[in-house]
């Protein structure tokens, strides 16, 4: 990387500083030493073979496990989650690789409940209908429907969530963690089951979200999607981080294509 | 818009004028219709828990005992019979007025709620049923044979005769001549029983459309989706188990006053599978479904004592009206559910497929 461009990184903020995250499962090292910068209004992608940690570190993020080792810089403040709730709270939002929305409940009020953590009626509020509940809850309601219309699927608010076809779920998905105004949004493989078409505006999505300023770490089996979308890459092998740089380094690495393809496909 | 509220004005007045066509009746109609108000209530605090955050509570009734236990100890003579020092403080007897015994059977099957509740969060499904259960049958046995050392409960026994409810210097208790037209206590109890209910209809209507309510509809759909979207799930269900069990309490005092005689007998496991079977038949998670499943399995055990009778007497008494009484129950229950799986009255379902677009 050259003087001029990494000095035009540092220019802008950085979104999440991970600094030497490890984690240990009895015998097997999950994650060694994995370090990355994530900048504000960046696609960042995280890609690896099967079992490479990528979703250990995922975990590990959102709340879910406690690194053995590391520290988490998000938004300039240090960043320890206790419990998963304040994982959204302190500005992570994530989806799911096997999708999960409140089923039952529709389209706009999946977006709703999104807003739970950027909001604050509580009982009293409810039951008397102050003013100020009043207030925020047609705030929280113009919100929603602004995110469903941003995804593109408006037109489905009042529809039940699991009768929305898998393209829309996804999209879906993906308002409700706009909705708790993230400053990182972590997609956890976001295309997988998807058709070519459903793929292409997922794409488009994607690239609008980050256009209009957010940050977003992919974590992605689809090499394609993530070499065409990401700003940055780091990829993984057992544990290790083997590459980082844009796309086209990482491509060109000959660590990455024997981790892919195994040794001897050198081309 | 207009008819909006001539539904609204018609239904008002048939719900006033209800008790006093039973009462042409004698008092007997009347009573079974207050104690399905109890059951509407008991119901709705349910459905807070079971419906709305989708925690399987089959302890319910602990907190109808807590509520009734409560206004029996503070409205007889159980406690100053039995503590000289309470009868010092309390010559007369602790007769405490309904707007103190009902917000308190309130706070205190909150609390109730909230100690049973915090152990069982990390339950789930059955797990949290089988717990939930046995801490309704802990309360139970509690009451049983809390008479020693100390002579609290009175055992088995029960506690009464329990105060009638005054309201502004209306004995509820007492039938009430107005303008020369006499109201009987059953029907009294009625108006209060409804605005109670009414009140709670109230309530729970608007805590389903809160920012609280969905926090419940979403760990009730997907717990681990909720928490990646911030909710506290902890302090969530420990809410839904408080506002159950204040329904539950609220309820508790008004039987305590209503049968003016409490045993444990009246809590047991039998009740909780009740009400919860109310909530189910009636359209889980919806309130007029659940106040219709009420109002149908509080009622209908006792219309069919009506059939029960001739039934036995036509096998020449070889079927026993009791027994026959709880299988018809059941099986009408089971025709309910075969026939309509989601209850009598479920939630309206909107868009059955996102494919047509919505007009």
């Amino acid at each position: 990387m050259t003087q001029g461009m990494s000095k035009a990184l540092s220019e802008s903020a950085l979104a999440l500083d991970v600094q030497g995250v490890s984690k240990r499962f009895g015998g097997l090292q999950a994650l060694s030493d994995v370090s990355m910068q994530i900048r504000t209004g960046q696609v960042y992608g995280l890609i690896g073979p099967n079992g490479a940690g990528k979703t250990t570190f995922f975990n590990v993020i959102t709340g879910l496990y406690t690194p053995d080792a590391g520290s988490f810089t998000l938004g300039g403040k240090a960043y320890k989650p206790q419990a998963v709730h304040q994982v959204a709270q302190a500005g992570i939002a994530r989806t799911f690789q096997n999708i999960r929305l409140f089923s039952d409940m529709t389209a706009l009020e999946n977006v709703m409940v999104g807003r739970h953590v950027r909001t604050h009626s509580g009982l009293i509020g409810a039951v008397f209908r102050t003013a100020g509940f009043k207030a925020e809850e047609a705030a929280i309601k113009a919100r929603s429907h602004e995110l469903l219309d941003y995804v593109g699927i408006g037109h489905l608010a009042e529809y039940k969530a699991r009768t929305l076809s898998y393209g829309d779920q996804r999209r879906l998905e993906i308002a409700r963690a706009l909705a708790t105004e993230p400053k990182l949004i972590a997609l956890d493989e976001p295309a997988a089951g998807m058709n070519a078409t459903e793929k292409v505006v997922l794409r488009e999505l994607i690239d609008r979200i980050r256009n209009d300023g957010r940050t977003i770490l992919l974590i992605e089996h689809d090499v394609k999607l993530v070499m065409g979308l990401c700003d940055r890459v780091t990829v993984l092998d057992y544990g290790k981080p083997i590459a980082a740089g844009t796309p086209a380094e990482v491509q060109s690495n000959p660590q990455v294509i024997e981790a892919y393809l195994g040794a001897g496909h050198h081309a | 818009m207009n008819k909006k509220i001539s539904v609204f004005l018609a239904s008002a007045i048939g719900l006033l004028v209800v008790p006093l066509l039973a009462q042409q009746f004698g008092n007997g109609p009347v009573r079974i219709i207050d104690l399905a108000l109890l059951y509407v209530l008991l119901a709705l605090g349910l459905n807070i828990v079971v419906g709305y955050a989708g925690l399987l509570d089959l302890g319910y009734v602990a907190f109808y005992a807590v509520g009734a236990y409560m206004f029996a100890l503070l409205g007889s003579s159980q406690l100053t019979d039995n503590f000289e020092a309470l009868a010092a403080m309390f010559p007369q007897g602790m007769h405490l007025p309904i707007y103190v015994v009902i917000p308190l059977g309130a706070l205190l099957a909150a609390v109730f709620g909230v100690l049973l509740g915090a152990p069982t969060l990390k339950l789930r499904g059955d797990y949290l049923a089988i717990v939930t259960l046995g801490f309704g049958e802990i309360i139970r046995v509690f009451l049983l044979n809390l008479q020693y050392p100390y002579n609290i409960t009175n055992g088995p026994q029960g506690v009464g005769p329990i105060d009638g409810f005054k309201i502004f210097g209306v004995d509820l208790s007492k039938p009430l001549d107005v303008f020369g037209f006499t109201l009987p206590s059953v029907t009294l109890t009625y108006y209060l029983f409804l605005a109670l209910v009414v009140l709670a209809v109230l309530i729970c209507y608007r805590l389903e459309n809160s920012r609280i309510g969905r926090a419940w509809m979403a760990i009730r759909e997907d717990e681990i989706a909720a928490k990646a979207m911030g909710i506290n799930t902890r302090n969530m269900k420990l809410l839904a188990f408080g506002m159950g069990a204040t329904f539950g309490g609220v309820s508790g005092t008004l039987f305590a006053s209503f049968q003016g005689f409490v045993t444990p007998e009246a809590f047991s496991l039998q009740e909780s599978i009740m009400i919860v079977a109310m909530v189910v038949l009636g359209g889980i998670g919806h309130i007029p479904g659940v106040i219709l499943g009420a109002l149908l399995l509080a009622a209908l055990p006792e219309v069919l004592r009506y059939a029960g009778g001739p039934l036995a007497e036509a096998t020449g008494g070889r079927l026993d009206a009791a027994i026959l009484r709880q299988l018809l129950v059941a099986m009408a229950m089971i025709g309910i559910m075969l026939a309509r799986p989601r209850g009598l009255w479920p939630a309206p379902e909107h868009g059955k497929s996102a494919g047509s677009e919505k007009q």
